[in-house]
């Protein structure tokens, strides 16, 4: 099976570190993972290569993953990737607006490998 | 903040009592799920103990104010190491790092626990305090709640402070 290129984005490295982890602890087939510290350096991840998932904090300096999501539908070599907001809001109003503008699902901060597998799985066809 | 949040869009919300509890189960289901550490009450005086490293989340909407983990660095050290294995020893800075995320999550746990703000109440991006001889100073009223847990025979301080 395919291995997965996977973008991370979030303001902390812990954050990635862990999320990275997660993705491999559930059983995730990730193969090389990129990482960006905002939604501006990840605009330019995407713009440079192609991923198979990106997965996005919400709350971030410089640009969100509000913004990040609204102008990634204007890149074409991202359009079906399948973006997942991993966040710490409880807020579902901000889940409901990420939804809106294109997320495929959201994790909520703290969360479980299997949590993780629940929702990341069905969107990469894989971990079963 | 999200241009999504206005300022019309809530009500403060005054404290309540029960947070202190919330707090404590906020943070205790956070230590779990991130770090397989079941923290329980602190047992004992924690006047002499130290807790040189802290974290805050700042709190806007319908709550304002923040919320804080503190903690001695050995501890703060052992935190990180739980969260990134090896990692956190090679990188010293990522000590920081790791206890604003978790006061993030615990800030964001709380949150969801409580319906009345959880859509009303926007968290900052955290700050970390090297260092424990420092005041804090605001200029409104406020009230606050802290609980102090044990994680492997140390404290750990949570608080919750309340703009009213």
């Amino acid at each position: 099976m395919k291995k997965l290129r996977v973008l991370i984005v979030d303001d902390s490295s812990v954050m990635r570190k862990i999320v990275e982890r997660s993705l491999r602890q559930a059983g995730i087939e990730v193969g090389e993972v990129l990482e960006a510290g905002n939604g501006a350096e990840a605009l330019a991840e995407v713009q440079k290569s192609t991923f198979d998932l990106i997965l996005c904090d919400i709350n971030m300096p410089a640009m969100d993953g509000l913004e990040f999501l609204r102008n990634l539908s204007n890149v074409e070599s991202a359009k079906g990737v399948p973006v997942v907001m991993i966040t710490t809001e409880g807020s579902e109003a901000r889940v409901v607006e990420a939804l809106s503008v294109g997320a495929r699902g959201y994790i909520r901060k703290p969360f479980t490998p299997e949590q993780v597998k629940e929702r990341i799985a069905p969107l990469v066809g894989g971990a079963d | 903040m999200s241009s999504t949040f206005p300022q019309s869009a809530y009500q403060p919300v005054p404290p309540d009592p029960h947070w202190k509890g919330i707090l404590e189960c906020s943070a205790v289901e956070v230590f779990s799920i991130m770090l397989g550490v079941e923290l329980a009450a602190f047992p004992g005086s924690f006047e002499d103990r130290h807790g040189e490293q802290t974290a805050i989340v700042g709190l806007a909407g319908a709550l304002c104010g923040m919320v804080a983990i503190r903690c001695s660095s050995p501890t703060a050290k052992k935190i990180a190491t739980l969260m990134l294995a090896a990692d956190a020893a090679s990188k010293p800075s990522m000590m920081g790092d790791a206890l604003g995320e978790l006061c993030n999550m615990v800030a964001g746990n709380f949150k969801s626990k409580v319906s009345t703000i959880a859509d009303h109440c926007m968290l900052s991006m955290p700050t970390v305090i090297w260092g424990e001889h420092y005041e804090m100073q605001t200029f409104q009223s406020q009230e606050a709640f802290e609980v102090v847990l044990s994680f492997e025979g140390e404290p750990v301080w949570f608080s919750i402070v309340i703009q009213t």
